[in-house]
């Protein structure tokens, strides 16, 4: 790990202008951040501590049924606030998916936003990555691609963005709320993220020295709470990234599809919102063929990177089996083991 | 330059002057209070041996910068067992065959800890595999541990009753 000067500001205006220093990061858990200082992938020349910052660390219900959740909200308080949870199962069950007790206890929701691809050449010091070099290369393409991206990559990156907490997120039109040194403002999490294109070393909207205050949710996401689910492959039954995931919310009405949200993860670079598959499904009845074609909808544009094809064919498995337990409603408690396709759930026909 | 880093480990209070912001609590206990029961394996907040109790939530000590965490309580192997009498966990583990060479054991010990005071996983064994996922055991003792996990709870419980009804005749 490099040497780092270390800094605790008091409040957010000082601590967006101590992070104002070229190579300052931001310091929340370091849960991600430490791990990849002590790999050498990230050298930080400054570390701005942000956990002593007020206001950041609660929830706040608002009148007019939208939510703000503090950037240092931890995830495990977040997955187990129980008003939150009934508004927003599906994002209550992608972060007990995610990693383990003891990361969700310390890892927060501005951190996990932030948190960079676990392609194992952007790990590995000694491979060509143009994220962490720009320009140099990319190592992953032709090398170990089973878990690269098959929706927006370019010849520059194919890595995937790993958060499970991100896809209910943009599924359910969740907000940043970002301080920077000239004012706040506010950015669509879907939109946050850039494809990586030619410059995949830009990886959020985030100009330097910019400080995620919040993340809102708005009042029309809770009226998926009926029917909302997160489904996630992974390759061993707990404690994985997952190999695709899928966020899937529905509104019924006199047995009609009245909105289908529908977002993936582990596909792409950011996570994959499908408007056109959610549009597909407005005023169809719910079932495995409308399911099913959704799921073709939303992976139409896909491409291999790699040896990576089965991640297709999968994706579009999770998508409609994601929407039939959505349909089949939400359970009253988060499975045994949440998002796995291992955890039965009564009355969801599987397609 | 200097980081003041004041902790209360185990109930006592140590004031330390780090001369380097790198130090991880984990480094901190080991090296520097010579508390070596939480053990070092993968340092990369992979495999759970590093486990400790951090303001009454159990974190991985090998991911958290010392100097981020000024004021905290820290709860670690060496501070669960009431003088010669171990916890309910410590005792579960013996119990219940919960390892084998014993290098994850504080760790585990301490996620079991972690996991009880949660309160999520009840004696549902798929819920306590699960809230443990985060502690890898090479020896595969696995079995033995989901078992002295809901033993030591309804111990716990016991416990808790005993004292509530205390206080009820007290």
């Amino acid at each position: 790990m490099n040497i780092f000067d270390y800094v605790r500001p008091a409040t957010a205006a000082e601590a967006v202008s101590a992070a104002a220093l070229p190579g300052a990061a931001y310091l929340a858990a370091g849960t991600n951040l430490v791990d990849l200082m002590k790999g050498g992938v990230v050298r930080p020349s400054r570390l701005v501590d942000i956990n002593q910052l007020p206001g950041l660390d609660s929830i706040a219900f608002n009148g007019d049924g939208s939510v703000r959740v503090g950037a240092l909200v931890r995830n495990a308080d977040l997955a187990h606030d129980t008003m939150f949870a009934k508004r927003f199962p599906a994002i209550a069950e992608a972060l007990l998916a995610g990693a383990s007790a003891q990361l969700r206890n310390a890892a927060t929701v501005g951190g996990n936003i932030l948190q960079r691809t676990r392609c194992p050449y952007f790990a590995d010091t000694a491979a060509a990555c143009n994220k962490r070099v720009p320009g140099a290369g990319c190592d992953a393409q032709g090398g170990d691609t089973r878990l690269h991206a098959v929706l927006g990559w370019s010849q520059g990156c194919i890595a995937t963005h790993p958060s499970d907490f991100c896809v209910p997120l943009v599924a359910l039109g969740a907000v940043v709320e970002i301080q920077g040194a000239t004012g706040a403002r506010r950015v669509k999490l879907e939109d946050f993220y850039c494809l990586p294109g030619n410059t995949p070393e830009r990886e959020t909207m985030l100009e330097p020295g910019e400080l995620i205050l919040a993340i809102h949710l708005p009042a029309e996401a809770a009226g998926f709470a009926a029917h909302a689910r997160y489904l996630k492959i992974r390759e061993r039954t707990s404690y994985a990234f997952a190999v695709v995931s899928a966020a899937a919310a529905l509104q019924l009405a006199d047995g009609r599809i009245s909105q289908a949200r529908i977002a993936l993860g582990g596909v792409a670079l950011k996570p994959w919102r499908a408007h056109e598959a959610e549009a597909s499904l407005a005023g169809a009845p719910p079932g495995a063929d409308a399911f099913r074609q959704a799921a073709e909808t939303a992976l139409a544009g896909a491409k291999p990177s790699g040896d990576n094809s089965f991640k297709i064919a999968l994706a579009k498995r999770i998508v409609a089996r994601a929407l039939a337990l959505a349909a089949a409603g939400t359970p009253a408690r988060v499975p045994a083991l949440p998002a796995s396709p291992f955890a039965v759930i009564a009355g969801a026909a599987h397609a | 330059m200097s980081f003041p880093v004041a902790l209360t480990v185990n109930g006592v209070e140590r004031r330390l002057e780090l001369d380097d912001p790198r130090v991880t609590l984990l480094d901190l206990l080991r090296e520097r209070l010579d508390l070596t029961g939480t053990k070092k394996g993968c340092d990369r907040g992979q495999c759970g041996a590093c486990t400790v109790i951090l303001d009454g939530r159990r974190i991985n000590s090998c991911l958290a910068l010392a100097v981020s965490h000024d004021g905290a309580h820290v709860l670690t192997i060496e501070g669960v067992a009431q003088g010669s009498t171990l916890h309910p966990v410590q005792a579960a583990f013996i119990a219940n065959d919960g390892f084998q060479c014993g290098f994850c054991t504080p760790g585990q010990i301490m996620s079991a800890i972690g996991l009880i005071e949660e309160g999520q996983a009840g004696d549902d064994p798929e819920r306590v595999r699960e809230g443990m996922s985060g502690n890898l055991c090479r020896c595969g003792a696995y079995a033995g541990i989901t078992e002295a996990v809901i033993e030591a709870q309804k111990t716990m419980g016991a416990l808790n009753r005993k004292q509530a009804e205390r206080k009820l005749v007290a």
